[in-house]
């Protein structure tokens, strides 16, 4: 069993700290959605129409490259609609639930690379390079599994497991076969269990420890030419239940949080409900987060949860309009992990307040070492990011763009005194590697 | 600040395209952000944002150069009552004279710099940046007091032109804007730059502070009076004549530009930057380390053709401008090494270089300029280097797989 010890990284403290492990049921939701910007690397080719009828389970669409990669329905019901934007972009599709509960029952003794793929569980893990959902024809040198997640304000995964940990085994019985390498389960040191057939690995160290691709770098990185599969445990344990029975669960268990709520919970709903059916507070004048702080996705309260399915984050949008000569302030209010202000006594030792403002302009890059001190992998941040906007192949090649993914870069965009949107370059970078290569 | 806000909602109008004074949109912009914190909020990405930013970061930096400027004035008075034989003036009349001496050459600074850096942004509908609150006190202070405004002004336009705003403005710079300024005024105008006239300031500022200079005066800087030395011992002198010890240098009641005398002072900007983390300790130290290393190695072998060879380490450090450099000049992250193996190479060399040059090339008395600017170009190259290897290694790693 190997132990690691990162040091770079930051617990950021936020208020709306879970307070209890109580986990409360949700209120009904009107609708579900699945919006595929989620599963990034998927161009979706739609299986139903509006107006059909469809169990929990039953394909929705498939992938236009990869035919056998099919996204299916969280919910039984009517798919009511699928919205579309510009140029015929497919932004959601809508399901009605009827309350049926009718659910699609797979042969269990099937392939398990067919069982994972038809069951839509497949587009719920990740494959370095790229980020994007694995390709089904090429065998991953590994497969990393990480059990906790460090993120500002999120749930304890082991914790929302609760006892569905059973199904972990089974879930990396599944996987090893899908491998010629191994399949690792990353824990917590105090949340560390054997499994059988897994490498365990404990992890200490701050944000953005509970990453993944973090977690895999600092195993074995990914070299050109290699793919690792990456999931969380919550994943697994749903791979291992289809295996063991043969339906996908689609229940998930979401951490409501934040500043912006009055009693930050648990909460028990389905893949995919609406917003509403999570929140009871006032929301006006505050920005809903599906995921956490640093990479989650900005919803409006008529939109659904999003992939991974386990977070929301209500923060204020702007807590003080036009705070006066901000960049002088002396107030421990203005939150820095830096010493050029007094919050720096106590960033990461107390909660403190966040609002959505940037609190700054744009830059270029001027302050040393903020990118790297943040991301803890062999890797030059700051000249991956340059030559990413810089276009330049090569070097992106050169500097390790294979071994990471724009969450890995969240936690240096929120550090940043340039104010550079971190994460939507190493996506485009990301992209316009792969678009070169495939 | 509600009427503050009003206002500025009021005349906003005015600077939008359309508008009267649409030609001042960029000034407009760069006042409004000044004053009240962008309530933009994240679009991408991360949803929240650490509280700092650029401006606030610029400023740690000129908080940090104000020990240097407040003593500044007051050597400058010193030195001037010394000359004009009132030694027994009072220090705040010293330093009032030394305010009126260099708030011109402040002005200048400021308004020909902020003025391009305005235009600058107005052409390429930019917002301002704020690299140049930091360049405009730094200019002052590394130019010798003596130096005609419109010099200031010329060199100071050259160097905001040339050395940065045709590489794409802050952050984008290969030299330091300031040094730049400063190598323009040296080279540009050698004869204004040493010397006993370029130093001390014997006529009147604003008219406060008249009188003749006395018979014994010189304005030769110590290590001006080094590069000139004769025979096997160093006997140096301060303006009137009367001798100086490392103690007065390390004080910085000497003769010099006005920054760079104090040690003191420069130490004190030096714990500011460090403790707020907004200079790289590695830089800064390094460049102590190479410096007195070279200082060292010179005084094993001390020599009357070189006399600054027989200067000890320690003097060498106190003596001109190469704490100032180590302290404000090699630690502009922009024109730096940016790795962190990088930044003890390129501190190091800057250190070595800069007392080379000042005890073995006859021709500059003081290296500590040409040896940033030189290792300003090569800080580049380091970071190649420094990163080769991970890459190598990226490499290697991929082909052992195979």
């Amino acid at each position: 069993m190997a132990n690691i010890k990162l040091k770079k990284g930051f617990d950021l403290i936020l208020n709306g700290q879970l307070t209890s492990d109580a986990i409360t049921p949700a209120n009904t939701s009107p609708t579900y959605a699945i919006v595929p910007d989620d599963f990034q690397g998927i161009i979706p080719r739609m299986d139903v129409k509006e107006g059909e009828s469809v169990q929990a389970g039953a394909i929705i669409y498939h992938d236009k490259n990869h035919e056998q990669i099919k996204v299916t329905a969280p919910v039984a019901g009517v798919v009511k609609e699928v919205r579309r934007g510009e140029r015929r972009k497919i932004e959601a599709i809508i399901i009605e639930p009827d309350g049926s509960g009718g659910q699609v029952t797979h042969d269990n003794k099937k392939d398990v690379k067919e069982l994972l793929l038809e069951s839509g569980l497949w587009v719920m893990m990740r494959q370095r390079p790229y980020d994007v959902v694995p390709a089904p024809d090429v065998t991953p040198r590994d497969i990393v599994v990480t059990c906790f997640d460090s993120a500002p304000l999120a749930p304890s995964l082991m914790q929302v497991l609760a006892d569905d940990v059973r199904y972990v085994a089974p879930g990396v019985e599944a996987l090893k076969g899908l491998t010629r390498g191994n399949v690792y389960l990353c824990f917590r040191p105090d949340e560390e269990m054997d499994v059988l057939n897994a490498e365990v690995v404990t992890v200490q160290g701050p944000h953005p420890a509970g990453n993944a691709g973090v977690q895999l770098a600092n195993i074995k990185p990914v070299n050109k030419g290699e793919v690792v599969w990456t999931l969380d445990v919550l994943t697994l344990a749903r791979i291992g239940k289809l295996m063991k029975t043969g339906v996908v669960d689609f229940n998930t268990v979401v951490a409501v949080t934040g500043e912006g709520v009055s009693t930050p919970r648990l909460l028990k709903a389905n893949m995919g409900c609406s917003i509403q059916s999570l929140l009871q507070d006032d929301v006006q004048g505050m920005r809903i987060i599906s995921g956490n702080v640093l990479t989650g996705i900005k919803v409006n309260d008529d939109e659904w949860l999003r992939a991974p399915y386990r977070h929301v984050t209500v923060i204020p949008e702007v807590a003080k309009r036009d705070e006066f000569m901000g960049w002088a302030s002396l107030s421990p209010k203005r939150y820095s992990i830096y010493r050029l202000f007094t919050s720096w006594l106590t960033a990461g030792k107390k909660p403190a307040s966040f609002d959505a403002r940037i609190k700054g302009g744009e830059r270029a890059i001027v302050r040393l070492d903020e990118y790297d001190r943040m991301l803890p992998m062999d890797i030059y941040a700051e000249f991956l990011i340059k030559a990413i906007i810089a276009g330049d192949i090569e070097k992106m090649e050169q500097l390790g763009i294979y071994e990471v993914a724009p969450e890995d870069f969240a936690l240096a965009e929120y550090a940043d005194t340039s104010k550079l949107e971190l994460q939507r370059i190493v996506r485009q970078g990301l992209d316009k590697l792969r678009a070169e290569m495939e | 600040m509600k009427f503050l806000r009003k206002y500025m909602d009021k005349i906003q109008p005015q600077f939008r395209p359309g508008g009267k004074l649409q030609k001042l949109e960029s000034v407009y912009d760069g006042m409004e952000s000044f004053l009240f914190t962008p309530n933009t909020t994240s679009s991408s990405g991360a949803h929240i944002h650490d509280g700092n930013d650029l401006k606030r970061t610029m400023i740690t930096v000129v908080v940090a150069l104000m020990p240097a400027l407040l003593f500044a004035m007051y050597n400058i008075g010193l030195q001037h009552y010394l000359a004009i034989g009132q030694p027994e003036t009072s220090w705040l009349t010293m330093w009032t004279f030394g305010l009126l001496a260099m708030l011109p050459v402040i002005v200048v600074s400021y308004v020909v710099g902020l003025g391009i850096e305005f235009i600058g942004a107005q052409i390429h509908h930019k917002e301002i940046q704020e690299g140049f609150l930091v360049t405009g006190i730094l200019i002052p202070l590394i130019a010798p007091i003596n130096t005609p405004l419109w010099m200031v002004a010329v060199a100071t336009a050259f160097a905001v032109i040339f050395a940065k705003e045709v590489f794409g403005g802050t952050g984008m710079n290969i030299f330091n804007v300031a040094l730049i300024t400063r190598a323009v005024l040296f080279f540009g105008y050698p004869s204004r730059m040493s010397g006993d006239e370029a130093f001390v300031k014997t006529d009147a500022a604003f008219g406060m502070g008249a009188g003749n200079t006395v018979d014994s005066f010189s304005g030769a800087t110590p290590l001006g009076q080094i590069a000139t030395n004769v025979g096997d011992s160093l006997s140096l002198h301060n303006v009137v004549g009367d001798p100086i010890t490392t103690c007065d240098a390390f004080m910085g009641t000497i003769a010099g530009s006005p920054g760079e005398t104090s040690m003191v002072a420069i130490l004190i900007g030096a714990a500011i930057l460090l403790i707020t983390g907004v200079a790289s300790w590695r830089v800064m130290c390094s460049v102590f380390a190479g410096g007195l290393a070279m200082a060292a190695l010179a005084n094993v072998f001390p020599s009357p053709t070189y006399p600054a060879s027989m200067l000890s380490p320690w003097a060498q450090l106190c003596y001109g401008g190469f704490a100032f450099a180590a302290v404000f000049m090699a630690t502009d992250p922009v024109t730096g090494a940016r790795t962190r193996i990088g930044q003890y190479i390129y501190g190091f060399l800057i250190g070595v270089f800069a007392i080379l040059i000042r005890i073995y090339n006859g021709g500059y008395p003081e290296g500590a300029m040409l040896a940033v600017l030189l290792m300003n170009a090569f800080a580049p190259l380091i970071d190649h280097c420094v990163i080769s290897f991970n890459i190598k290694r990226r490499l290697q790693r991929a082909n052992n797989k195979q």
